[in-house]
């Protein structure tokens, strides 16, 4: 089976600090694990220091801050400015809640390449209710500042069925926040998001719909800002190539330390995930069993194994496959090849279902410690 | 969006070129993504520094490599930058 050997791998080119699951938001879609408030221990500044270290002299270049709430860190700017020597390109990928405009300016004094914001919605009511928190003025002021102090910025909106007709408004709110970069992030859904996946997976219809206004204004303002265009797969046929091959690009470190080849990794069975606070990123690499558990073919069942398109989409995403069927070796039931496949229409019917329910009759679970603890 | 001739052409400051050793290749970075540059591309966009027009990054490249004739070339990948954003004219 899978995962003792080694395969030889490429180095890894992106890394992905997830500096703590403290967040002040409540996203009911976070990617975060659903039983997050059972890791409460966070690494000290030491311990994310030699990580980027050790993986820039691999080769990974990209770095993302990211969380929960990065800026909860308060040696953020420290670990920016040390990424910024090693020679990183660094992403802070953040609400925007609690930036003021003094901290992006020390932020950019230590180095920071790039931030990302998320917006929920488009307006006011929709966003501080979807954030959970009244945040919605603030994340736009924070917007106009980070374009002032000459970053370039990615506005991210996740699109789900609460917020899918407000496309066009969507679209009219980056123009005007200057956004050199629109995220169109479809709801990938895992963590909080398979929670609610009922109330957030849109039809077909509204989402072909909104895919078209997308398209449409991609090409209005080509030259200006571009679109990144994340796709709902359960509407796809095959599935999406993830995290370009398991342990091929990306890694990712936990808050408290573990790695993992895809944020989600956490909730297989059976992968043992190491800590950086007992290997180090070299040997997690190249050696760990994690690592080494999905690399390459020999993993797969049918209809992977003999699949002609396996080394396209490598058999799609393992936390998906087990999520919704069950086991992590079968394919990703997304693609029309899988015998689990009718799992993925089940899914939308249900969705329809709920649409027609009223929220006190299936309300959606935010994101926050109380409801975390109660999943554990 | 075509390559004004006239006026200099500068690397965009939202973007930013750098060598990788790990990758023994010069490189684009720019928010969560990557571009690999071979050696020529490269060459010709550490000349794009804001002073000089096309015409002057073809006459300090074909001095730098002792050669001519490679305007066409220097003509086609400039406006595949511009396109992508990695060069600016004011």
């Amino acid at each position: 089976m899978a995962g003792f050997n080694k395969i030889k791998s490429t180095p890894p080119r992106w890394l992905l600090a997830e500096l703590t699951y403290a967040c002040p938001l409540q996203c009911p879609y976070c990617s975060n694990p659903v039983d997050y408030a059972k890791y409460q221990s966070e690494l000290s500044t030491e311990d994310w220091k030699r990580v980027l270290t050790q993986a820039r002299k691999m080769g990974a270049v990209q770095l993302g801050f990211s969380g929960g709430e990065p800026l909860t860190r308060k040696d953020l700017a420290e670990l920016v400015k040390h990424a910024g020597d090693l020679g990183y390109y660094s992403n802070l990928i953040t609400s925007g809640y609690g930036l003021t405009e003094e901290r992006i300016v020390q932020l950019k004094d230590a180095g920071l390449d790039h931030i990302q914001i998320s917006i929920q919605a488009s307006t006011q009511e929709l966003s501080d209710h979807l954030a959970g928190t009244e945040s919605y003025q603030r994340k736009r002021e924070v917007a106009h500042l980070i374009k002032k102090h000459g970053y370039p910025m990615v506005l991210c909106v996740v699109i789900h069925r609460e917020n899918i007709h407000e496309m066009p408004h969507i679209l009219e709110m980056a123009e005007e926040l200057g956004a050199d970069y629109l995220e169109l992030a479809n709801a990938q859904y895992y963590g909080w998001a398979h929670l609610n996946r009922d109330l957030l997976l849109p039809t077909k219809e509204q989402f072909e719909q909104a895919e078209q206004i997308a398209q449409a204004f991609k090409e209005k303002v080509a030259g200006k800002m571009k679109i990144y265009y994340v796709v709902p797969d359960f509407y796809e046929d095959r599935p999406k190539a993830c995290m370009n091959g398991w342990g091929t690009t990306f890694l990712t470190i936990a808050p408290d330390g573990v790695a993992l080849p895809c944020h989600s990794a956490r909730d297989l069975p059976g992968l043992d995930c190491p800590n950086i606070k007992d290997y180090s990123i070299d040997e997690i690499w190249n050696e760990s069993k994690a690592f080494n558990f999905f690399r390459g073919f020999e993993w797969m069942k049918e209809p992977c194994s003999s699949c002609d398109e396996k080394e396209k989409d490598f058999g799609g995403c393992r936390c998906q496959a087990y999520l919704l069927t069950g086991d992590m070796y079968n394919a990703d039931p997304v693609c029309s090849k899988s015998l689990n496949h009718s799992v993925i229409q089940k899914a939308i019917d249900s969705a329809k279902v709920s649409a027609a329910l009223s929220d006190n009759e299936k309300p959606l679970i935010f994101r926050n410690s109380k409801n975390s603890r109660d999943m554990a | 969006m075509t390559l004004n001739l006239n006026k200099p052409i500068k690397f965009s400051p939202l973007h930013r070129l750098q060598w990788e050793e790990a990758q023994q290749k010069d490189v684009i970075l720019y928010p969560e993504g990557m571009v690999e540059l071979n050696q020529s591309s490269a060459e010709i966009l550490k000349c794009c520094d804001g002073t000089r027009n096309l015409d002057q990054i073809v006459s300090a490249l074909e001095l730098k490599f002792e050669t001519t004739g490679l305007k066409n070339d220097i003509t086609a990948f400039l406006e595949v930058a511009l396109k992508n954003g990695w060069i600016q004219q004011n």
